[in-house]
């Protein structure tokens, strides 16, 4: 996929869930695969129920496949779960912050788990915050912060620690429009800067397209990949791009697969 | 421009004096109530049933400030303690096991029911049989009255743990000293706290009838002796040591809880 090889791979990936002991087994992936490269952005647009929670929580090791293989950079991750302690970060549809520690002490979180010395945790974790502009915000525990300014903490708690692969399962679904753009610019910044490979879950046509370099069209009942479209534009973008007439045009093609 | 504002905040002041006196003389009325009652009871009735406050206060400073019977009460708070330390560790432990294995809790969780069914009582028979010295006796008795709830209620708020924030903190994968440290035990703290308030009560109750039956020293073996000479003033007196140390130990867990749990949203509206 990429001159360095993909560093996600699933191949003939299904997994099901028995819902109860009489009822048939419940297929929410079937026979998926999929290569991402190094670096990568991928954008996975679906409906409801279409499996892609589940092929991130397969990716990140959470739960392992009834059948095919999953391997990132050459591994398990299920098998292998330790091994990628630091290196596979997700940022979830809701924040998920512990509401016992402020957002500086949610941001350390992962840094914790490396055994980071507190004081460059400390700093590590201030530096995100201020990059997404949440300084003056790191003392205040999370019911005292807005809608936005959480999803951001859980965007620093998982940037912090530097990964190499970022899973990100809708994570503006619950924001407005504005706050929704911004974190989309500022996203698309820190993925130029820090070159993560991005796997991004998103309800939404135009933030798929604005985001991805791929988007792949997933359909549901059971999971399975519709099409792999991919997003020739330039990998600099800024809100103005969706104006284009080359941004219309993978739009309307991204919405045709979705109802077809 | 600044007379408006040192009237307000003068007010303000005021405001809150007065419900701070509020505050506290509802808390004291009731109290006071019941005492008032018991004082004109005295007026009415031979000491041996309802002896003056004033006598119940000389003995009450006579206890605490002798160390010969003050020792008895430290002892009995000693055992309150330590019968509730070893019961929410042993708890704790068995409700991990029982959160960890379906068939652990299917085994264990009828044992428990069982245990909880038995009578305090019953206890202090059985480890008078099974046991010749004192301490372990009552250390026993502590531990199988409290135990059940300890074990049901660490094991409730294992459960009721979010699942959500669960999977979070095990997307960082954590070694499980770092769950246990960042995630289980903050969540499930409240749950303990409570649990300690509730058995708290209970094991005052418990160490009186353990060491009613049992013991050679404490407040329960004090009562005992203030029941075998109708003193009634002594054993009001000994039963408000052991009143008096479960509202010190309350009053303790909640400043722990207001340190502890600072981080939860207060709501200008309440229940």
């Amino acid at each position: 996929m990429t001159a360095t090889g993909p560093i996600i791979s699933l191949e003939q990936v299904s997994k099901s869930f028995n819902k109860s002991r009489s009822a048939p087994a419940y297929i929410a992936v079937d026979r998926l695969d999929l290569q991402v490269g190094q670096g990568q952005m991928l954008a996975l647009l679906g409906k409801t129920g279409c499996g892609k929670s589940t092929i991130f929580n397969m990716i990140a090791g959470l739960t392992e496949p009834t059948s095919g293989s999953v391997t990132v950079d050459g591994r398990n991750p299920f098998r292998e779960f330790d091994s990628f302690r630091g290196k596979i970060a997700i940022v979830f549809q809701g924040d998920r912050l512990l509401p016992w520690r402020t957002a500086v002490q949610n941001v350390e979180l992962g840094l914790e788990m490396l055994d980071v010395p507190a004081g460059r945790r400390k700093e590590t974790a201030m530096h995100w915050l201020g990059r997404l502009g949440l300084r003056g915000h790191e003392n205040d525990y999370p019911h005292a912060l807005s809608g936005g300014m959480r999803q951001r903490v859980s965007i620093a708690r998982a940037l912090v620690s530097d990964p190499k692969i970022l899973l990100m399962d809708e994570p503006f679904g619950a924001l407005d429009e504005i706050t929704r753009d911004r974190l989309n610019e500022e996203l698309l910044r820190i993925w130029g800067e820090t070159k993560t490979t991005i796997l991004f879950v998103t309800h939404s046509i135009y933030e798929a397209a604005f985001l991805g370099q791929q988007v792949m069209v997933m359909a549901a009942n059971p999971g399975r990949v519709k099409e792999i479209v991919p997003v020739d534009l330039p990998r600099q973008r800024d809100l103005a791009l969706r104006e284009t007439e080359r941004f219309v045009k993978i739009t309307a093609r991204l919405r045709g697969l979705l109802g077809s | 421009m600044t007379m408006p504002q040192a009237e307000t905040s003068l007010g303000t002041a005021t405001w809150s004096v007065t419900g701070l006196g509020r505050r506290a003389l509802s808390y004291v009325l009731p109290f006071a109530v019941v005492a008032g009652c018991w004082q004109i009871a005295s007026l009415f009735f031979p000491p041996f049933l309802f002896p003056s406050l004033v006598d119940v206060s000389k003995r009450c400073v006579d206890i605490l400030f002798s160390w010969s019977q003050f020792s008895d009460v430290l002892a009995t708070v000693g055992r309150i303690l330590a019968g509730l330390a070893g019961a929410f560790i042993i708890g704790a432990v068995l409700a991990v096991l029982m959160a960890r294995s379906r068939a652990v809790n299917d085994f264990l969780s009828p044992i428990l029911t069982l245990f909880q069914g038995i009578p305090a009582l019953s206890w202090v028979v059985f480890a008078i049989i099974w046991f010749h010295g004192i301490e372990p006796r009552i250390f026993f008795i502590m531990v199988m009255t409290t135990l059940p709830a300890f074990t049901f209620q660490v094991l409730s708020a294992l459960q009721a743990m979010s699942r959500d924030l669960m999977e979070m903190v095990m997307s960082f994968r954590p070694t499980r000293t770092k769950l246990f440290r960042t995630m289980i035990i903050p969540a499930i703290l409240p749950d303990i706290l409570t649990a300690w308030k509730v058995n708290l009560g209970n094991a005052s109750r418990v160490v009186v009838v353990a060491e009613l039956v049992g013991a050679t020293g404490g407040v329960g073996y004090e009562l005992l002796q203030q029941q075998q000479v109708f003193d009634m003033a002594g054993a009001l007196a000994w039963t408000l040591q052991l009143v008096f140390f479960v509202l010190i130990a309350q009053a303790v867990l909640t400043l722990i809880e207001s340190v502890a749990f600072r981080y939860r949203a207060v709501s200008e509206r309440s229940l």
